[in-house]
């Protein structure tokens, strides 16, 4: 066992961290830094950068246009970027829906979607959930009907996607959808790719708890999806469903994320007076962030075995709920943290100042305005992506044989 | 020993408690928000013609209470139905915390000038009594009271003031002698809103209500607008949060309560997997968790109103220490949970839940959060 970075991998973090100062526009930087709005146009910026270097798939294998990178360098990669101040990547098409279609699409499939993956020409969304099937995914109900008439061989769809995570930014949205009422419901699901501009399909901001707009629900109404647009097999589609999802949740680690938000406490702290002093120094509150960041170095070396596992070849499974817990708890500790570090501050609300450009006076020190907003959207961590309680059944049943 | 609220009381939650529920749903607290000033001038007099802004007021001067500090019941009462209403109101401010300085520190001259408006409603005061720089310390006054013809100068600026350009008047803490940080040397000041050289900078707050920054720049105030003098101002103030300390432990008890209520209700009818989510163990485990926390609140929310009128000094700081490190603690897993059991219709601005965990996260940093109360009690107690 050799859990420390090589030399080589020292230098890759040179690298990464020189190219990212260069290459990261100092606007989306200080979005970033400074819990400001980033735009669809920000996001989608910051990846064709990355493309045009040759990083657009950090995940991927080389084949299909990825860096091929060991888990030790993803983990590098992850680190530099959310540090320096880097957008996360949307991560519906490289990290979800492209895995789907390396493993069980066709040729056809792979050549029509992955470039523009890579290459972020596209942007995508997941509709999973619907609204009477959240946890129980495997009761929905939003239903595709084959239909060979004069105008071809497509599916036509009809239901319901909520809670859809960048509807509004997507040209495309990968779907469960009911294709069978035999048998068991998992046995009735296909997996289908519908282009956002078909006529019939309708998004509707939801606003979350915080004035944020995210999500959205996505109503499909008659919309023809033509058949060649159904990945793998008919009534497969929760095999593949459930595949992506164990992508989903080790993309959960988020190591550098943790850091960079850590640090934040670490700067607020350093700025924050209490008792005449900087909270920093505040012996008590330092034990706070302390315990934190041990809990941090734990994710870390889990998550760099999950990552470690999948380039041995192993498919992530019920362990990555394992991290999942761990880390989205993590997550909403660090930013209650925050709010705490904050102090009086932490309570004053000024959409205006989520905007980069706002040039107006700020309540308090100008750090503290997006704290509490982002604590309050953290407490999504543990509900989506299966809540807590979903995967601690997934640990019980399938490591634990409970 | 009686764990029974008098019938007077019992009434005036019960009224309080209907009215509430036929007039203040999520959607007539969102207009309220929307409202000039942040607030319903409709609800305002509603609370006021029931009575419930009079209740700090001594009888003396337009009010019901039989002394200053009111009676710590009768406002656990109210607070807790506000707290289950979610009002976006001053009541807090005004008719508890600002009710508490007059009747602590006011001659019966200013008593009489100032608390009848305040008892019925017409006027609303707020008190500045935190700093930039100062956290939860309401010993540090930067703020400065200096002697100018017959009466006094100040300058300085309040943070977070809570309704501060709502207010028509405003209780500021000022240092008349001493240093920043100092236990002595503060005195509480009468001043109004429009007075020359006061700014108020007003912002809307992450839990639905408004604040000020207030900005005191050589404000003249005459004698007669001093409260408490650089001996009595902090003893007054120390009083008064403890006073505000202990009706915030209502209102998060009036919020946990319904957290816990709205949760359960929905543990019963979500279906998930073919049967209501209630019916998982895991659920069930965590809603009588909430239920223990809620008690937990219960019983410190009691336990303030009992020990807020001692006047051992020592023995009622820590009470109240006490019971808001206790509330703050239970609070944070109350409102975490409910959440999560909601799933993602706990995060959407759609239902109050996640209005109420808004508030009750912020009321449990208000003149104080977890740690400073922890920090309080741990440093006073006997081995
Ligand atoms: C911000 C956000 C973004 C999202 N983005 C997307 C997206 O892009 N695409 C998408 O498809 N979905 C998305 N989701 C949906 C998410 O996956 C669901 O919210 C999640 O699966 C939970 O479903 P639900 O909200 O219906 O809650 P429910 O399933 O109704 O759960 C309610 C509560 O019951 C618990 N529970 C349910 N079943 C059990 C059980 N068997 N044992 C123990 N406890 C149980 C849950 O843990 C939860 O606490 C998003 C959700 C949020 C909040």
């Amino acid at each position: 066992m050799d859990l420390n970075p090589s030399a080589a991998d020292r230098a890759f973090r040179e690298e990464v961290r020189s190219f990212v100062h260069s290459s990261l526009p100092a606007s989306i930087r200080d979005k970033m830094l400074n819990q400001k709005k980033v735009s669809r146009e920000d996001t989608v910026c910051w990846h064709k950068i990355l493309y045009a270097h040759g990083w657009g798939a950090p995940s991927w294998p080389v084949e299909y246009g990825g860096t091929g990178w060991t888990a030790m360098q993803r983990l590098i990669f992850d680190d530099e970027c959310a540090l320096a101040g880097a957008p996360r990547l949307i991560p519906f098409g490289h990290n979800m829906v492209a895995p789907v279609i390396m493993k069980f699409g066709n040729q056809w499939q792979k050549e029509r979607f992955l470039p523009r993956i890579l290459a972020m020409d596209e942007c995508w969304c997941q509709g999973y959930s619907e609204p009477g099937s959240g946890s129980d995914l495997a009761s929905l109900t939003t239903t595709a009907v084959r239909v060979r008439d004069a105008e071809g061989d497509h599916y036509l769809v009809n239901g319901q996607k909520t809670w859809t995570t960048l509807a509004h930014w997507a040209d495309w949205i990968f779907c469960l959808v009911r294709t069978s009422k035999e048998g068991k419901q998992q046995a009735g699901i296909s997996f289908l790719l519908i282009n956002m501009r078909t006529p019939g399909v309708t998004v509707r901001p939801i606003l979350n708890m915080h004035d944020i707009h995210h999500v959205n629900e996505v109503f499909l109404d008659n919309v023809k999806v033509p058949s060649e647009n159904l990945v793998g097999e008919e009534n497969q589609g929760w095999t593949y469903a459930k595949y992506l999802l164990g992508h989903e949740r080790s993309g959960f680690a988020q190591i550098g994320f943790h850091k960079r938000e850590l640090q934040r406490v670490k700067d607020i702290a350093r700025q924050e007076m209490s008792h005449g002093k900087p909270l920093f120094d505040d012996p008590r509150f330092r034990a706070k962030i302390a315990q934190l960041e041990i809990r941090l170095q734990a994710l870390e070396i889990m998550g760099l075995k999950l990552i470690w596992d999948q380039e041995q070849g192993k498919p992530p499974g019920p362990d990555a709920s394992i991290v999942k817990i761990f880390s989205t708890d993590l997550m909403q500790a660090i930013g209650e943290l925050a709010v705490e570090a904050a102090g009086p501050y932490a309570q004053p609300y000024q959409p205006e100042a989520q905007y980069l450009d706002f040039a107006g006076e700020f309540a308090g020190p100008p750090y503290t305005s997006g704290l509490a907003a982002t604590h309050f959207d953290n407490h999504k961590y543990t509900i989506f992506a299966g809540s807590n309680e979903i995967q601690r059944n997934i640990i019980s049943k399938m490591i634990l044989g409970l | 020993m009686d764990f029974n609220f008098t019938q007077e009381q019992t009434l005036l939650a019960d009224s309080l408690r209907r009215y509430l529920a036929k007039s203040y749903s999520l959607p007539a607290r969102r207009q309220a928000i929307a409202a000039a000033g942040g607030f319903s001038a409709e609800h305002w007099q509603a609370y006021a013609d029931m009575g419930v802004l009079a209740l700090n007021v001594p009888e003396a001067h337009g009010g019901l209470a039989a002394g200053p500090g009111g009676n710590p019941l009768d406002t656990l009462v109210v607070m807790r139905e506000f707290g289950r209403g979610l009002v976006v109101e001053p009541l807090w401010m005004s008719a508890v915390v600002c009710a508490n300085v007059i009747g602590l520190s006011g001659s019966d001259t200013q008593q009489s000038a100032l608390l009848p408006a305040l008892a019925d409603g017409s006027e609303v005061f707020a008190l500045g009594a935190l700093e930039p720089g100062g956290r939860y310390d309401f010993n540090h006054v930067a703020t400065t009271a200096t002697a100018s013809g017959d009466g006094f100068k100040l300058s300085g600026r309040k943070a977070v003031v809570l309704h501060g350009a709502q207010a028509e008047h405003l209780i500021v803490s000022a240092r008349v002698s001493g240093k920043v940080a100092d236990a002595t040397g503060v005195a509480l000041f009468v001043v109004e809103r429009n007075a020359p050289g006061l700014r108020a900078f007003d912002y809307a707050t992450v839990d639905g209500l408004r604040a000020a920054e207030i900005t005191l720049d050589g404000v003249v105030v005459p004698q007669s607008a001093m409260l408490a003098d650089e001996t009595h101002g902090t003893a007054v103030l120390e009083r008064t949060i403890q006073l505000a300390g202990a009706a915030l432990c209502a209102e998060a008890l009036g919020i946990v309560e319904a957290l816990t209520d709205t949760t359960n209700e929905y543990l019963k009818t979500r279906k998930q997997f073919g049967v209501p989510i209630g019916k998982f163990q895991a659920l069930q485990h965590r809603v009588a968790d909430m239920l223990v926390c809620v008690e937990q609140v219960r019983a410190m929310a009691y336990f303030a109103a009992a020990k807020v009128s001692l006047e051992d000094g020592e023995a009622r700081r820590n009470a109240i220490a006490a019971a808001r490190a206790s509330v703050a603690e239970a609070s944070r897993f109350v409102g975490k949970n409910a959440v999560q059991l909601h799933g993602g219709m706990g995060v959407a601005d759609e239902l109050i839940v996640s209005h109420y965990v808004k508030r009750l996260t912020m009321l449990n940093q208000t003149f104080g959060d977890y740690e400073h109360h922890l920090a309080q009690y741990a440093e006073a107690m006997t081995a």
